[in-house]
Parts: C-alpha cells; structure tokens; sequence
C-alpha cells in the first residue's frame, strides 16, 4: 500500500526528534537497565517454552523415525501432520471440528445463561438456596458419565444427547462458582445501598451483579474446560461425527495417527477458547484493580 | 422540606434493642434517651462493641427499635428517606464506577436522577475539590480523596442528616487530622445535622458541639456534655487549653 503521508517539514521532524529525546531521558539509566533487564528476561522464557515443544516434537520424532518404539504405536508429529492433510483434504476435517465446535458452545452457553440464573435465584431466596443445597451437592460430587445410558434412552444417540452432556457437566460448576460470587459482596456495600433505601432489585443491578463480574469471567474459564469434558465424552458414549468419535474409532482400529491428530486439533481448539475468555477478561476487567 | 419543624430533629425516647441469634439474645441498648437539635454536630462515644452503630441503624430506620420509640421529625424513621445520609467507616466506593459514577449513585437508587440533581452533585465535587477527579476510579485516588469523594456521595442527594459511623477509622493519623478537618468544614459549609458515632475520644471532642458518653452493653447514656468550641475547626481545637481538660473527662466517663 502506497503511504499518502505528506512528506513531515524540517520543523516537524526536529518536533518529533525531541518528543523522542524527551522520552528517552524520561527513564534513568538505571532503570532504563532494569527495564532491559525485565524484557530480556520475558524474551527468555517465551523462547525456552518454544524450545520445550521444538524438543518433546523432535525426540518424539526421532524416536520413531529411528524405530526406537513403533510410530505404530506412537505414532509421529509429521505422521500426525500428514493425518490433518489428508484429512483436510476430504473435507471431512472441518465437518468433524464443525460438529464438536457447536456441541461445545451451544452447552457451555446454555449451562453457562442457565447456571448464573440459577444462582440468581439462589442468591434472591434464602430459603430456596437451603432447601436445594444438598441435591446440588450431590449433583455435583456425581459422576456425570453415569448418567450416559440415561441420557442414550432420554436424547437418542444424536447432537442432543452431546449437548445435554456438556451442559450437564459445566451447570452445577456454574452455578455453585456463580452462587458464590453473589454471596461474596461487601456486606457493608449491601448497607451503604440499603441506607439510601435501595430495593433488593436495585441493589442485585447496582451492586451484586457488577460486583461478581470477575467470578462471571472465573467461571467461564472452568466452563470452558468443563464444556469440552462433556462434549468429548458425550462423543465417547453416542456418536457418529466429532473430533470425540474419531478418537474413538482411531482407538477402536488402531490408527494412532488418526487419535493423536484428532487430540492435537482438540487442544488447539481448547486453548484458543481459553484465549478468548482471557481476552474477555482483559476488556472487560480493565478498569478494575 | 422540614424547614419550619421546630422540635427536636432526631429523639430517640427510653429506646431499647434486643437481637436475637440462635446462640441466644443480647441486649444492645437499654433505655436509651437523647435528641438532636436542628443544625447540631453530635458525637455519640462508647467503648467498643457498646452498640454505638445499632444507634445509628435505629435513626436510619434500617434497624427496629424493641421498646421505646424513635422519632425524626416527630414521626418513625424510614428507610431509606430522603432527609437521611449515612457514610460508612470505609468510603465503600464501587471501583467499577468513577468518582462521578459513585456520587450519582443515591441519585439513581432514590430515583432523583434528574439533570438539575446531577449538576448539584458536580458543583458539590467541584466545590470541594473533587473536579479534576471525577472522571477517576476510586482505585486512582489517595485515601483522603476517597473519603472525601464518599462525603460528598453522602450529600449528593441532598440530605438534612448525617449519619457518620467512624467515618475516619480508616485513615492512617496524618490524613485523618486533615480528612477530619475537611469534613467538619464540609457539613458547617453546608449547614448539616450530624451524628457521628466513633470509639475516638479526641475526635469526638474536635468536631462536635455536644458529645453523648454511652455505656458498656446495654447501651444507655451515661453523659452528655456540651463543648462550648463553637465553630472552631479540628486542627485548632485539638490545640486549645481545654482540650485535654475534656479529653480527661470523657475519659474518666467511658471507663467507669
């Protein structure tokens, strides 16, 4: 792209030296050094967390490039590489990451909008909230793949089987991780409202809400985790498409290139939710010490 | 409005509190009895846990009196009335909202959010040096800036009575001397009725017109001193001859 900047004059450009000169002077040497010193240190630690990949990924290569154990069984990071071309290649990549993608988000938003109302309510009636503490307890000490018969009779063996899964197993997280939150608010910010005559309404808007909004974005972050346990194992018990079925069907017929691609894709589709949660966070919080 | 009510502003008649928790009861006051006339700084002293901020929620009407009666204006306090501005011992700002954000919020709760209250609020941050802050987090500012941000929060909506529980406690001594001083400067300014509660003997002394000694729990008056300062502030009354003289008195009384 062409720079349609007009060329600066000589007086601008001794402006601009001098606002530069001004802001190097602004720091002192000492802490200009410590300020090298941070960054330097920063640079080390993003370039050894590269090197520990680059090392695991060539070991793992060289091991089976050498037949040290069988790339049969372990498979090989170009083997799992091919394995996402090929894949890639029909197409059927992007329906199997298609499918898994959407049963993830749509139960971490359903459990995520149902168990903040939830908590909402709990947090509204006291009575409600120790009435119902037990079951939710129990509901959230239980192994949520127990229920996978029920959920196969209930939901068939389609998408919403997966779904109900996911939502399963992030709700009570939720819920308890929002509960706690709303019940966690100042106590003498309740009074100070209270005071000016403030409506339990008003004081849940002005007050309760805002006030847990960095549990809100705590709780996304387990959600997350939580979303992809319940899609992927709703994928183990019934399913015909999905990075969750073909790391079953990998398994069931011996192609560990096909189950270690499959788990790679997973974490790359994993971390890159977590970024945006993280990302959320920083918008959102960013005023807030 | 209760500009022409001629009685006492806030009497509390032979009032008496009981709480009840499933470990048992405890009797907070016990006949207490004290009012506070229009336009007067009183300090209300105890020892600690004496029940000083029960005081302070019976007069806000946030708690029930079990005996007894208090009247403000001559009729049952109300939650939450307009004529009531209550400032806690931590400024209790909300650091999701700037300083102007904070201000305007008894304007939004008590649903008087109208431009002309706005602008009232602003003059009163503008007055008392709060303008070049208003569009600052709480987390921004010095301890004495906060307080005095939450003072003026307290006077946003226009409120004839102050309710001040240790508003100070807080602060560290230095800004507290001098939060003290503009407080006290702000509620004269202002010509305000207040009541501050605090276990601060000294404090007490340096900005109220009449200190109420109350006792051990149950809470009941045990003294009540008019200071004869007049419209000395703080700083110089902690000077004066007759401060340690004072000091020494209510001393005496709340150690008896």
């Amino acid at each position: 792209m062409k720079n349609n900047r007009p060329p600066r004059t000589p007086h601008e450009k001794a402006q601009r030296a001098e606002i530069f000169i001004k802001k190097k002077a602004a720091c002192s040497p000492e802490h200009c050094l410590y300020l090298k010193g941070v960054r330097r240190k920063t640079v080390l630690v993003q370039a050894l967390r590269a090197g520990v990949l680059l090392l695991i990924l060539g070991v793992w290569e060289l091991i089976a490039a050498l037949q040290i154990v069988d790339p049969f069984i372990i498979s090989s990071p170009s083997r799992i590489a091919k394995m996402i071309g090929q894949l890639a290649s029909d197409g059927s990549l992007f329906y199997h990451v298609g499918t898994t993608l959407w049963e993830t988000l749509l139960g971490f938003a359903i459990a995520v909008a149902a168990g903040t109302s939830i908590a909402l309510a709990l947090w509204w009636s006291e009575t409600a909230r120790r009435v119902l503490e037990p079951y939710i307890v129990v509901l959230n000490s239980l192994p949520k793949i127990a229920l996978g018969p029920v959920i196969i009779v209930w939901f068939g063996t389609g998408a919403e089987a997966i779904v109900f899964m996911t939502v399963l197993v992030g709700i009570i997280v939720a819920t308890m991780n929002m509960l706690g939150g709303f019940l966690a608010t100042d106590k003498n910010k309740i009074l100070l409202l209270e005071s000016m005559g403030a409506s339990k309404w008003q004081i849940l808007k002005k007050l309760v809400i805002p006030s847990a909004l960095p549990d809100f974005i705590g709780m996304l972050k387990i959600c997350v985790g939580m979303a992809w346990i319940g899609s992927i194992m709703g994928e183990y018990i019934v399913s015909r498409a999905g990075l969750g079925y073909l790391i079953v069907y990998g398994g069931q017929v011996f192609k560990l290139d096909l189950v270690m691609a499959a788990t790679f894709i997973l974490c790359v589709l994993a971390a890159g939710m977590y970024a945006l949660v993280a990302l959320a966070e920083k918008l959102i919080l960013k005023n807030r010490s | 409005m209760n500009e022409q009510y001629a009685g006492p502003v806030l009497e509390f008649e032979d009032v008496s509190l009981t709480y009840h928790t499933k470990a048992g009861e405890t009797v907070a006051a016990k006949g207490l009895t004290f009012s506070v006339e229009k336009g007067e700084f009183i300090a209300v002293i105890g020892p600690s846990g004496c029940g000083k901020t029960t005081v302070l929620s019976m007069a806000a009407g946030l708690l029930k009196s079990s005996a007894g009666e208090v009247r403000v204006y001559g009729k049952a306090p109300e939650r939450g009335a307009e004529y009531f501005g209550y400032m806690l011992q931590k400024d209790e700002l909300f650091p999701w909202r700037t300083v102007e954000g904070n201000i305007f919020l008894p304007l939004e709760i008590k649903k008087k959010n109208t431009p002309e209250m706005r602008a009232r609020a602003l003059a009163l941050a503008e007055k008392y040096g709060l303008g070049g802050f208003l569009k600052h987090y709480p987390d921004q500012l010095s301890g004495g800036m906060r307080q005095r941000a939450a003072l003026i929060r307290t006077l946003a909506a226009g409120p004839e009575i102050l309710l001040l529980d240790e508003p100070f406690s807080a602060l560290d001594y230095q800004t507290r001397l001098s939060v003290c001083d503009d407080v006290y400067g702000i509620i004269r300014g202002e010509k305000k009725t207040a009541i501050l509660v605090t276990h601060d003997i000294s404090e007490a002394i340096s900005v109220a017109d009449r200190v109420i000694v109350l006792s051990k729990r149950p809470a009941r008056v045990t003294a009540a001193h008019k200071l004869g300062f007049g419209g000395v502030v703080p700083l110089k009354r902690r000077e004066s001859p007759q401060f340690s003289g004072w000091f020494e008195l209510l001393w005496k009384e709340l150690n008896l």
